[in-house]
């Protein structure tokens, strides 16, 4: 009667320590530029090395440039950092401007670095993304980056349970971004907190792996560090043949294993939650977390009836986007159009982009940022001949990078300009500081690009297909 | 477990050596900064511009704690928030402003650790709320900052107490696991588990213990790859 976030887990027990957290093996640990620096000056300060380095990948992706600009200074250092790093402790490091590289949560799965039943922690919130995979994945601070550097271990307490069941079909135009969006308006930012999620439900057996792997992105938004996915037949497809994933009779063995890696049918969960999928439309947000959000054709709360410490909040946030209580946001001018990020940088995400803008033309004025979330990704949208379609209507791909996400490299969007983006974060300043963000799927940054205004992407007369 | 068990769970690392008096933690009485703003992400605790930096120098961090409410875009303190406003302007010193009262699910958002070394740093040994995030709660500790569970009712009693007198003081004590409103004598009891309560105490680090783990314990092999 175990959940599968338990089994993973119990496999993973080192000790559990009489009145504290348990120990904790880590299968994997992903290292980038901005979160890594401090830990390895603690290793050197304590005169000890990485404990197994076989099991560390590290890469820069926070301050790596979208376009062929030299990186920002201070962003370089630390780049330079991770290199040398890496160097010296002798961890496999996929360097900037390399085919390797990418952002970590996007380059994980997509090498089969991360695969079902394994422990993997990387001083990122959104490492939740691996947890898509069957794994629990975890975000960590730096002191913890620094004790598995060097005992391959971690000190946690055990989080709670929840499973989130989607059931039915989702309907058209809605994607497992709009799914993540809707689960945190109705929980709110800190409902998860404490839990460790499982998605499951007919909608998410429909759902394709990089589908999966936007939704765990988002468990961190709801406050679960961890978002579990039981591996199944779209998860062996998804990894079967990359360049880690077992091969031959050793993938047979592991296939045999991780079908094990589902919750038993009479698992108890500490919590347990089920939204009808065809009650989820496409999905806006339109105030400073990403859960406050609305279906694109609502409209924004009014003040009505909420107390004075909730209309303040709603106050403050609409004050900063410059939104009205009560208004619709459809046909509101966007300045910034950005598609990328970990949570929706792959493959499918730039098809879904393309098959919106086909035979179209980007809206005069607004700039649109296009950045494939790893060089494997971008060189499949060359492959494919999607980067002519979107050079056609006006696009230019770019190239890998968190970029917009999190302003840490040159792509900012400018005080009181507002963008709508694929991104998982609309805090305050997080794209600039007074940038303004809408947080939107794929499809629906896309009608934005090519109407100027926020669209509803069902109202779009189709594109012709890809 | 009391005390006399944990040293038993504890003493046979004998290399561990705490940190000391500047780590180490066991009771703050203070005065407090109440911050009360709900969900308050740790993008706002320090902007990502300020995560460039490859050091853990805390006066660094410090400065940057709550940047973009403190100051405006040209660098002048914004007149309305909180942290500009006396006597709450006052640096932290000794029994003055190192306890922050905050809003509920504090810390939500990035997993930086930079986030707690600006708190750290600012010179704050407390944050009281009624939830925190779970990535920040943990750097928290290990950055030697003690987060404090209360319940809603006694978060905003603190709130209050503050409001009408700012010079009120809160009593943090951290081996009896309480927390004291000293304006109303109002006091809660809060949750911290033997091992890390004892880290605290002593100023001990989660590292040097999983280091001397792996004298004891076996790690499963590791992988081909």
């Amino acid at each position: 009667m175990n959940t599968l976030f338990d089994k993973i887990w119990d496999a993973h027990v080192v000790q559990n320590v009489p009145d504290g957290p348990t120990q904790l093996y880590i299968d994997r640990l992903y290292c980038h530029e901005v979160t890594s620096p401090q830990a390895f000056d603690t290793l050197r300060d304590k005169g000890i090395g990485v404990l197994r380095p076989q099991q560390v990948f590290a890469m820069p992706d926070h301050n790596t440039p979208s376009d062929h600009a030299a990186p920002l200074a201070v962003g370089a250092k630390q780049m330079d950092a991770l290199k040398r790093n890496c160097q010296e402790f002798g961890i496999r490091h996929f360097d900037m401007g390399t085919k390797d590289n990418g952002i970590i949560h996007v380059v994980g799965p997509e090498k089969a670095l991360s695969l079902p039943g394994m422990t993997i922690v990387c001083g990122d919130s959104h490492t939740s993304t691996h947890g898509a995979v069957g794994a629990i994945a975890m975000g960590i601070g730096t002191s913890e980056v620094a004790q598995v550097l060097a005992s391959q271990c971690i000190l946690q307490q055990k989080p709670r349970t929840m499973r989130i069941n989607i059931e039915g079909q989702l309907g058209p135009c809605v994607t497992a971004k709009d799914v993540a969006l809707y689960i945190m308006a109705q929980m709110g930012t800190g409902g998860a907190t404490g839990y460790a999620v499982e998605y499951a439900g007919s909608a998410i057996r429909d759902m394709s792996m990089e589908g999966r792997l936007t939704l765990s992105n988002l468990s961190i938004e709801m406050g679960s560090r961890a978002g579990l996915i039981a591996p199944d037949e779209t998860t062996f497809a998804y990894l079967r043949g990359r360049e880690y994933a077992p091969k031959g009779e050793a993938w047979d063995r592991a296939v045999e294993q991780w079908r094990q890696l589902r919750s038993d049918e009479d698992a108890v969960f500490d919590c347990e939650v089920t939204y009808r999928a065809e009650d989820i439309a496409p999905r806006i947000t339109y105030g400073t977390n990403p859960g406050a959000g609305i279906a694109i054709d609502g409209c924004i709360p009014t003040l009505d009836g909420l107390s004075d410490t909730e209309r303040l909040q709603l106050d403050t946030q609409l004050q900063y986007m410059q939104f009205q209580p009560g208004q619709c946001l459809l046909g509101t001018p966007v300045d910034y159009v950005f598609l990328g990020a970990c949570t929706n940088g792959r493959i499918e995400d730039f098809r879904a982009f393309a098959s919106v803008v086909k035979g179209r033309q980007k809206a005069p004025g607004v700039v649109a940022w296009l950045v494939p979330g790893s060089w494997a990704v971008r060189q499949q949208i060359i492959d494919e001949g999607i980067d002519k379609i979107l050079e056609d209507a006006g696009f230019e791909l770019r190239l890998p990078s968190c970029s917009a996400c999190l302003a840490m490299n040159a792509d900012k969007v400018p005080a009181g300009k507002l963008s709508i983006s694929t991104s998982n974060r609309n805090f305050v300043g997080r794209q600039g500081p007074g940038a303004r963000t809408i947080l939107a799927s794929p499809l629906t940054v896309a009608a934005a690009a090519i109407t100027g205004v926020i669209t509803d992407i069902r109202t779009l007369p189709p594109a012709p297909p890809l | 477990m009391n005390d006399n068990n944990l040293s038993k769970v504890i003493t046979p690392l004998p290399t561990r050596e705490g940190r000391g008096g500047e780590s180490s933690l066991s009771v703050v009485q203070s005065t407090c900064i109440p911050i009360q703003i709900d969900n308050c992400n740790t993008d706002l605790i320090i902007p990502a511009r300020y995560l460039a930096s490859t050091t853990r120098d805390p006066k660094f961090f410090g400065d940057a704690f709550m940047h973009d409410l403190r100051f405006d875009a040209d660098g002048q303190p914004v007149a309305d928030f909180v942290m500009n406003q006396p006597p709450y302007s006052a640096a932290p010193s000794e029994g003055v402003h190192q306890i922050i009262v905050a809003g509920q699910n504090w810390g939500s958002g990035s997993s930086r650790e930079h986030a707690a070394w600006a708190i750290a740093g600012y010179g704050v040994r407390v944050v009281i709320s009624s939830s925190f995030a779970d990535i920040h709660r943990n750097n928290l500790l290990n950055c030697f900052v003690l987060p404090v569970i209360v319940s809603e009712a006694f978060q905003q009693e603190l709130f209050a107490s503050i409001t009408q007198d700012p010079q009120t003081q809160v009593r943090v004590d951290l081996p009896a696991q309480t927390v004291t409103n000293m304006a109303t004598g109002h006091s809660e009891h809060f949750d911290i588990n033997g091992y890390k309560k004892y880290c605290l105490l002593n100023g001990l680090d989660d590292i040097d213990f999983l280091l001397e783990s792996l004298q004891k314990f076996t790690l499963p092999p590791s992988p081909a790859a």
